[in-house]
């Protein structure tokens, strides 16, 4: 799936050609009557072209809020800093007007509720014919040309017909299609997915992610896929990001990460996905306790207080986000074992699954 | 053997809508004729994807409202012949909790009296007493009367809230309980401790529960039985470890395929390599309209003229175990029996819908399935 993307002509092997993401240090702040929350904290991620990263955590690990501050979504009352360059912009510190000139362009986003994210008083096809042409000069004819294209693109059936509906007669995974239509209508060079099949069926779920990944290899866009499913991003993710508390607790190629999980975190989350091989009625391998409280974060590892394998020292100090093994970055004091590069890779997430399970039941 | 807790026949759930322009009013069918029975202290899960008429089916069972035909006999007593307060009184012994903890529980109203007012209802007119019994209920879902007991919803996090809408059920001292997607908004890590608590008070208070979901993966570590619904119809029932192993109709078996697994997928790159024949959006058709006979037939891969001519009933057969009933003409059959590969006879096939390509790898995808999940 990481065919070489039309925009990029020679170096078709090269292993990671040039970002269109490049996030650096990025960092969210909010200051509720006088509190300080660190809702992202020093988040480095980036986004190769033509390739798919997802951001995998839980509610409230800042996952959507680093993805808005790219955007410039957040409330104004939200403090970021840092650095995020699309295609040799930074991003961060634009005005709006500055900002509404990459969206759409550069960036375009698709959100977890299709049905909010569109007005049910209007037609679809005209909803997204002005999204087309806030961006771009072209008249009302072509641009309902373009619109019903972009419908053909996302195989709505019907697409003449469908340009005149409005968005209660959709189905949940057609109004997400129709939100697909109109991030690609001005083709952006990367598409944020923000839960963007959450609120749909499993099945629906499959049909929208095979589409994603299909239009990607057909346009050569990058995907940042925002999510809180992990068996999501194993299927579909080049890489991953795992987030905790506002911070990045591993990160690694999906194949590496998923065969040789070191970060306990990651771990926990592994083991409590749902699984078709589990067993009726036994405990799902569960790790209590809640995330931390981010305006009052603890001074080691945000973990720590419900990591089975936690010491002394990561409740004293914090670990940073260090490369271990190539391409691998985790931040842990005391990782789970790497199984050896060579072993298979499924024994690896089994055992770690199974640390997991055993780990959380002598913390009960 | 004893009775069944709860026995459903035929039961049948119609709404009228309105057309386009507000004429021309059709009748959607969202429960076509759907049996079932529930035995004390086991969890049946029914799952189905969005408008399979799933949740229909709770709400008619629940008598809210009742339904158009069919019957309901729950301990014993058919729901449908009760009215007023006799109906109230045996509905006690069913309560629902949804799916948007949020939403389902009155934002105004502090944690304790949300659980009280099942109280209130049954006649416990006891202040203390049903402070005592609120108390009783918070702990037993893992809160504390004293830390919880004076929040109102917005302060809770969804895990919790889902705790205090379990709280709420339980203080009805229910015999079953209806799991509506209880637990498919929630955060894995929650989800597997509120998964773990549901469990644990079946054991604890020998509880039954019918399971409302549109993830296989997600009822497999608490179904005894599986149903499978599709437009108002149940394709396939059966013992969970039967329907997981040997999926026998053609529906359960994209629903397991739709699964995202974690290490299949990693180790063959399936699921991006699947992408490149899945370009058809499989809609269901309009409810209002259902297909003629099997009402799977436009999606099915297996369909063949037979399937548009007359509907597929419930029976077992084909080598399924006992109490493993499928609704389907050609339905699986277990990899070692020879496979019934329909003849593709161009004339005879179903018209699908527009584009379909024939999807002959399916039945090999079936078979990686059911060998995956042993």
């Amino acid at each position: 799936m990481t065919a070489p993307t039309p925009a990029l002509p020679a170096p078709a092997m090269a292993p990671a050609p040039t970002s269109v993401l490049e996030v650096r240090d990025l960092s969210v702040r909010y200051r509720p009557r006088g509190r300080v929350v660190h809702a992202v904290d020093s988040l480095s991620y980036s986004v190769p072209a033509g390739r798919t990263v997802a951001i995998i955590g839980e509610s409230g690990s800042g996952k959507t809020a680093s993805s808005r501050a790219i955007m410039g979504l957040l409330p104004r009352s939200a403090q970021v800093s840092g650095s995020a360059v699309l295609n040799g912009t930074e991003l961060i510190g634009l005005g709006p007007k500055e900002l509404r000139r990459h969206r759409g362009h550069d960036v375009a986003m698709i959100f977890q509720d299709p049905a909010r994210s569109l007005n049910p008083t209007m037609r679809v096809g005209p909803q997204i014919a002005e999204a087309i042409r806030a961006h771009r000069p072209v008249g009302r004819a072509a641009a309902r040309e373009r619109v019903i294209e972009l419908f053909r693109l996302v195989r709505l059936s019907a697409p003449e017909q469908r340009y005149s509906e409005y968005p209660h007669q959709f189905s949940g995974g057609m109004r997400q299609r129709v939100m697909i239509a109109m991030a690609l209508s001005c083709s952006p060079r990367l598409l944020i997915a923000d839960e963007a099949t959450t609120a749909l069926d499993v099945t629906t779920q499959a049909q929208i992610m095979r589409l994603l990944t299909g239009l990607q290899a057909q346009l050569g866009m990058a995907i940042l896929m925002i999510s809180h499913d992990l068996g999501l991003a194993a299927s579909f993710a080049d890489d991953v990001v795992v987030m905790y508390a506002g911070r990045a607790v591993e990160r690694a190629p999906a194949r590496e990460l998923f065969g040789n999980v070191r970060m306990p975190y990651t771990s926990a989350l592994l083991g409590a996905v749902p699984r078709l091989d589990r067993a009726a009625h036994t405990p799902l391998p569960v790790v209590g306790g809640r995330p931390p409280d981010l305006s009052a974060p603890p001074a080691g590892c945000p973990f720590a207080a419900r990591c089975p394998r936690a010491a002394e020292r990561c409740e004293r100090e914090r670990p940073e986000l260090a490369e271990d093994e190539p391409g691998h970055a985790y931040a842990c004091w005391y990782p789970l074992a790497g199984s050896a590069q060579a072993a298979s890779e499924q024994p690896a997430s089994a055992a770690a699954a199974a640390a997991s399970a055993s780990a959380s039941e002598e913390e009960r | 053997m004893t009775d069944p807790l709860l026995r459903v026949r035929d039961l049948v759930q119609e709404f009228t809508v309105r057309g386009q322009g507000g004429v021309r009013g059709g009748v959607l069918q969202a429960v076509a004729g759907v049996g079932l029975d529930i035995w004390p202290g086991e969890t049946l899960s029914v799952v189905g994807e969005t408008g399979s008429g799933k949740s229909t089916l709770a709400r008619s069972i629940m008598q809210a409202p009742p339904p158009k035909s069919g019957e309901v006999v729950f301990q014993g007593v058919t729901l449908g012949t009760l009215r007023g307060a006799a109906l109230r009184d045996a509905r006690r012994s069913i309560q629902i909790i949804f799916q948007d903890p949020y939403t389902s529980l009155d934002p105004l109203w502090p944690v304790a009296r949300i659980v009280a007012e099942p109280l209130i209802a049954a006649g416990v007119r006891d202040r203390g007493e049903r402070r005592r019994r609120v108390g009783q209920l918070l702990e037993q879902v893992g809160l504390d009367l004293g830390l919880h007991g004076r929040r109102r919803a917005r302060e809770l996090s969804g895990g919790q809230c889902q705790r205090v809408a379990i709280a709420r059920a339980l203080a009805a001292s229910p015999a079953l309980i209806i799991a509506d997607e209880a637990v498919s908004s929630l955060d894995v890590l929650v989800q597997a401790q509120v998964l773990n608590l549901l469990e644990g008070l079946r054991t604890s208070l020998g509880l039954s529960y019918l399971f409302i979901a549109h993830d296989l993966a997600l009822v497999k570590q608490v179904s005894d039985r599986v149903a499978v619904m599709y437009l108002g119809r149940l394709c396939e029932v059966g013992p969970a470890d039967e329907v997981y192993a040997h999926p026998r109709h053609p529906y359960t078996v994209e629903l397991l395929d739709a699964v995202p697994r974690i290490e299949q997928d990693q180790r063959s790159g399936a699921a991006r390599d699947r992408s490149a024949d899945a370009d058809v959006p499989a809609e269901a058709p309009s409810p209002v309209h259902p297909p003629s006979g099997c009402r799977f037939r436009t999606r099915c891969p297996r369909a063949q003229l037979k399937c548009a001519e007359e509907t597929p009933l419930l029976a077992p057969g084909h080598g399924a175990g006992s109490g493993h009933l499928v609704a389907c003409h050609f339905p699986i059959v277990a990899e070692s029996g020879p496979k019934p590969e329909p003849s593709p006879a161009p004339g005879q096939r179903v018209p699908a819908k527009p584009g379909q390509p024939g999807k002959s790898g399916r039945p090999v995808t079936s078979t990686t399935a059911s060998g995956s999940s042993k």
